[in-house]
């Protein structure tokens, strides 16, 4: 394809023509360009976080707008300013002896070879238009098997897609402050997911938000999981009285026995349960003496019996054992703790998982219960990094590993918190579990609580508006042009507008969320035009055969 | 060709002096002219007329008390439309050579004796297309009226001359633009 050939293809003429914004009047590689704004265009009518285009001699530049300013060809203007009460001398003024100056990020150069980060900087004077919906599909793909509408860039018509293959690839974050919708978003990524990614799903549904059906702002319920892929999605709940309460049909109840729980658990639930060293010891001594029945036997004998037990292997105080008991009593109030359990729930969702099928575990009333959130998701946790950690190692060269597993984890920073994530299965997952097909996706307010650590190892960030310092320093940590991509940040709309960068984007870039919860927008996920002819398809080769 | 207006009586490279045949029938100020070397066409704006006596030496002195018309006085003294005349000086903004518009000083200046014309509105029009020629007016102190008025008749021959004065007045707001204040008397002498 010739260079002409290249534009004209890339670029089809279109019945409404980008609009000119202005022209490069200076800049760098490092710290973006400067763009003077054209005097027809008002500095009013153009937003941080919008796409826009910068034709260069042979390449075509994609960047973002960062910052917006306004500028005097003179500084005596300043000080004497015309007499702008006339909208005459007001409308020569703008855009000649005052203007505004936009700063813009370039990210990506489109070639006639392909796009790639860009390495240079468009020349002096080139023409700034905003992003054409061919660019925009040029750079984040168009609707396909792996492309999943996300959004519109800010003040665009045009899709957003997102490459959910490469989404699963590595973990992903969706951080945001509470109510900034990070829910929402999670909501539709993974229904994305569960369509695309060729993954599966195990959701630690802290709040009942992704299962059955969900909430919106205004106490609207919306669908889900389970309600738009019925086949494919099985809902376990740790509180069946919660479910049946609200009326939320669920596969199964969770129960968990004692016997299941090892002294490493408790390890993680060191903060939550204010275990001290000591007692964490005698929990390793116990695990030791007892094995599986450890916990059994913890609340079946008294301190001085188990003093005694204990006695012949290492000391152990009694007072110790007395503070150990006052903690783990408070295990004795999650209901879907027993003895021993009839059913084995984890065998149980792994069985599911490795079915192709997803998991949504509901939390009902321990919804604000940091010890069972804890307890679970870490239990959870452990026995699947186990089993798939197995299951990778024997699969030989020429087989597949097992299916890709993403575990999508709110309130993330109680598991992935410095000072656990190294003890956690969350903080093995996040660092080395991409090896294994296991990926995290993890939602939380407050990414500034997560080990940077396991931040540096989340591949795609979705950003929601955040504007405490230290949380947006840890979103954007590692990514160039962090200070301008700061301001974009932190001018996000409050709602339905999140930021994403990262691997499974060519560049980051800021967006309204698609619509969820709205017949229409039901229609649109499960039905559109793509999903429609793909299932067509697959129902004519499971009559007839590929 | 329409009818000349007046001829050029004295010439310099960048202006010339031009008396017009009917006495006090000078061109509106700002009107554009022209002359023509050759195959060189001047182009010129209307500044600064006057009416005086053709002797210097000679003042005029005020004849009417007994009149009650002022045309009457002409025809009671029919010496005076001779011993009187009216001149403008034009400034010299362009030529043409070879057909060819060129908004800067023509090679030799206008020949003196040469006939002057008024510019008709499209010619007007194709004149003040490329802004250029405001550069040099602006750069010359005290001639800011004349630009006004120019600019003024311009927009008059175009169809939207909001859109023309518009674009002349962005054009000196950049070559105005470390003189705000005359840019501001400026721009309030042309705002439609």
């Amino acid at each position: 394809m010739t260079e002409e050939e290249f534009f004209l293809s890339s670029h089809p003429a279109s019945l409404e023509e980008p609009q000119r914004l202005g022209m490069v009047v200076s800049g760098s590689l490092s710290e973006g360009l400067e763009v003077k704004l054209d005097g027809s265009v008002s500095v009013e009518a153009v937003r941080s976080g919008r796409l826009v285009a910068v034709q260069g001699q042979n390449q075509r530049f994609l960047g973002q707008i960062t910052d917006v300013r306004l500028a005097a060809i003179d500084r005596l203007l300043t000080v004497t300013p015309p007499d702008v009460a006339d909208p005459f001398i007001a409308q020569v003024v703008t855009g000649t002896s005052t203007y505004g100056i936009l700063k813009v990020i370039q990210s990506l150069a489109l070639s006639s070879s392909g796009i790639e980060e860009a390495k240079t900087i468009p020349g002096h004077f080139s023409a700034v238009t905003e992003a054409s919906a061919a660019d925009v599909e040029m750079a984040y793909g168009t609707e396909d098997a792996r492309h999943f509408y996300i959004g519109n860039p800010l003040d665009m018509e045009v899709h957003l897609h997102l490459d959910l293959k490469r989404l699963v690839e590595r973990s992903s974050g969706v951080f945001g402050k509470s109510g900034t919708g990070k829910t929402f978003l999670t909501r539709i990524l993974l229904v994305g997911i569960l369509q695309k990614a060729d993954a599966v799903n195990l959701v630690f549904d802290m709040h009942d938000e992704y299962g059955w059906e969900g909430s919106q702002e205004g106490g609207a319920r919306v669908k889900g999981l389970k309600q738009l892929f019925p086949d494919q999605v099985a809902v376990f709940t740790l509180d069946e009285e919660s479910s049946r309460r609200r009326g939320v049909s669920t596969d199964f109840v969770v129960q968990i026995g004692y016997d299941e729980i090892e002294p490493e658990d408790m390890a993680t639930l060191r903060e939550t349960l204010n275990l001290t060293e000591r007692g964490l010891d005698a929990i390793y001594e116990l695990g030791e003496k007892y094995g599986r029945n450890w916990l059994n036997t913890f609340f079946q004998e008294d301190n001085r019996t188990l003093q005694e037990a204990l006695g012949e292997r290492a000391e152990v105080a009694i007072g110790t054992l007395r503070a150990l008991r006052l903690s783990l009593n408070r295990l004795k109030s999650l209901h879907f703790l027993v003895p021993h359990a009839q059913d084995d729930s984890v065998k149980r969702v792994l069985t599911l998982l490795d079915a192709r099928k997803n998991v949504v575990l509901e939390f009902g009333r321990y919804r604000d219960n940091s010890e069972a959130q804890v307890l679970v998701a870490n239990l959870l946790t452990r026995r699947i990094h186990e089993h798939y950690v197995k299951r990778k190692e024997s699969a030989r060269g020429d087989q597949e590993g097992p299916v890709p597993l993403v575990i999508t984890i709110e309130e993330a920073h109680k598991f992935l918190s410095p000072q656990v994530a190294s003890q956690t299965t969350f903080g093995t997952i996040a660092r080395e579990m991409r090896k294994y097909n296991v990926t995290l996706l993890v939602v939380d307010q407050r990414p500034s609580g997560i080990d940077p650590e396991v931040m540096s190892q989340i591949g795609t960030k979705l950003a929601c508006l955040l504007d405490n310092e230290a949380d947006i320093e840890a979103v954007l940590a590692g990514t160039p042009a962090k200070g301008e991509l700061k301001k974009v940040l932190s001018k996000l709309g409050s709602k339905q507008q999140a930021l994403v960068l990262g691997h499974a984007v060519p560049m980051p870039i800021a967006f309204d969320v698609r619509d969820y919860g709205t017949p229409q927008s039901y229609a649109e996920l499960g039905f559109g035009s793509w999903e429609l002819k793909q299932k067509a398809q697959s129902n004519i080769s499971d009559l007839y055969g590929d | 060709m329409p009818e000349h207006i007046g001829e050029v009586i004295a010439a310099a490279t960048t202006e010339f002096q031009v008396q017009v045949y009917e006495l006090h029938n000078t061109p509106p100020l700002g009107s554009l002219v022209k002359t023509a070397d050759g195959d060189v066409k001047i182009y010129a704006l209307v500044a600064a007329a006057e009416t005086g006596s053709i002797d210097p030496g000679r003042q005029p002195i005020a004849r009417g008390q007994e009149e009650t018309d002022e045309a009457d006085l002409f025809h009671h003294h029919p010496q005076l439309s001779q011993l009187l005349r009216t001149t403008f000086r034009a400034l010299v903004l362009g030529h043409t050579t070879q057909s060819l518009l060129r908004h800067y000083l023509p090679p030799r200046p206008a020949r003196v004796h040469g006939f002057v014309y008024l510019c008709p509105p499209e010619e007007i029009r194709e004149f003040s297309q490329p802004l250029d020629f405001l550069h040099p007016l602006i750069s010359v102190p005290g001639q800011d009226e004349i630009i006004a008025a120019f600019l003024r008749r311009a927009a008059s021959t175009y169809l939207e001359p909001e859109t023309f004065l518009l674009g002349a007045g962005k054009e000196l707001a950049i070559l105005l633009a470390d003189q705000p204040q005359r840019l501001n008397a400026l721009l309030k002498r042309i705002k439609p």
